[in-house]
């Protein structure tokens, strides 16, 4: 039934259907290059929009070694930044969108993606005790754990996660403290 | 015939249930059935590329020689799976957050390959079409029973819709949690398959 395994047989079967396969790959990849695109910013703008006060006029990614911010305009002055920071977290990268209005005030975080514990770290994204105390967190704050000294209750059984945010948020702000003294 | 149509279909349910009785396909069953959602979405997603897969694979297998039916069966399983990968990136980005890693892993996933090979391989398109719906059918139901039960007892919710407050028994989201449930089912599924 199935066909001789001679040489020239086996190549051009492989070769047959490794063409065909790649060219149904390329044509879907084609069909669904821009909806991905457009998935992915219209994610990154509803994350920005959450974390910032609304009305603003958002400019495109900007640069700032690792990290990458967004600058909200009201009328050409800037009303606050949008920062997408990260830290290692308890079993991978933790990444956060920041909004900090520019006197260093965090406006409010959102968590982009995160591979912490279910039930433990991973209610860094739930737990409404601990998303409270950043909404508004003022400027002179200290952005560390109390037990580390700071003002920022941790998720309970979740130290290293609750570190890990706080790292992100305190970078997000010494970044816009450093764009502020330009 | 319309009886041995319909056998195709009920044995990957119940006599030759994936997960219960052939025991394929461990790594996704156990990693991604914290939740119901995550198992029924699992479950769909892997039913699609066998559906798929098995129709492809039953068609092409007359021509191919059998010292290659192996890579030329996984470079169609691979290329359903990175369509489906797309296809949910584009239009389903939510669900595709959720599942994420796994995805590409269903290309491995030995259900796949093991149709393919044992069934497939030696019997026409619309047979294995049906044995692909039967199979891809007992994987999601096994992988939203396990998705229900750890739901249940770890977190107090179904379908996200949550019945108590505060938390529930943290080590059923987790990997001893899965294995105890996916262990417990086996035995009374094979308790009720066997009779």
């Amino acid at each position: 039934m199935a066909a001789e395994n001679n040489f020239k047989n086996m190549v051009l079967c492989l070769f047959l259907v490794c063409l065909f396969c790649g060219a149904i790959l390329g044509s879907v990849y084609a069909v669904t290059k821009k909806p991905i695109e457009e998935a992915l910013v219209a994610e990154a703008r509803a994350a920005i929009a959450e974390v910032l006060p609304a009305g603003g006029e958002i400019s495109e990614p900007i640069k700032s070694g690792e990290m990458e911010y967004y600058v909200s305009r009201i009328a050409e002055t800037i009303s606050a930044y949008a920062v997408k920071s990260s830290a290692a977290g308890f079993s991978g990268p933790l990444i956060l969108m920041v909004g900090v209005l520019p006197d260093g005030t965090i406006y409010n975080t959102k968590v982009l993606s995160h591979s912490e514990t279910p039930g433990l770290g991973a209610k860094c994204d739930s737990d409404a005790h601990f998303i409270a105390q950043w909404k508004e967190f003022p400027a002179n704050g200290n952005i560390t754990l109390k037990k580390d000294g700071g003002d920022i209750d941790a998720i309970t059984a979740s130290t290293i996660t609750s570190r890990a945010y706080s790292l992100a948020v305190q970078n997000a702000r010494n970044l816009v403290k450093s764009l502020q003294h330009k | 015939m319309a009886n041995s149509n319909l056998s195709i279909i009920t044995k990957g349910l119940l006599k030759e249930n994936p997960t219960f009785v052939l025991l394929l396909g461990m790594c996704p069953t156990l990693a991604t059935t914290t939740s119901a959602l995550n198992g029924l979405q699992m479950g769909l997603a892997t039913m699609f590329v066998l559906i798929l897969s098995n129709i492809a694979i039953s068609l092409i297998a007359p021509v191919v020689p059998d010292k290659v039916h192996i890579p030329v069966y996984i470079v169609v399983i691979a290329t359903f799976v990175t369509v489906l990968q797309l296809f949910m990136q584009a239009y389903t980005p939510a669900v595709y957050r959720t599942l994420g890693l796994f995805i590409p892993l269903i290309v491995v996933n030995c259900i796949i390959l093991g149709r393919a090979e044992a069934f497939a391989g030696r019997n026409n398109w619309w047979k294995s079409a049906l044995d692909g719906l039967g199979m891809g059918l007992g994987f999601t139901m096994s992988l939203t029973t396990i998705g229900i039960i750890r739901e249940i007892l770890g977190n107090g919710s179904i379908f996200g819709w949550k019945f108590i407050t505060g938390d529930g028994i943290l080590a059923f989201v987790m990997a001893p949690g899965a294995f105890l449930v996916l262990g417990y089912l086996m035995v009374l599924f094979n308790k009720i398959a066997k009779k």
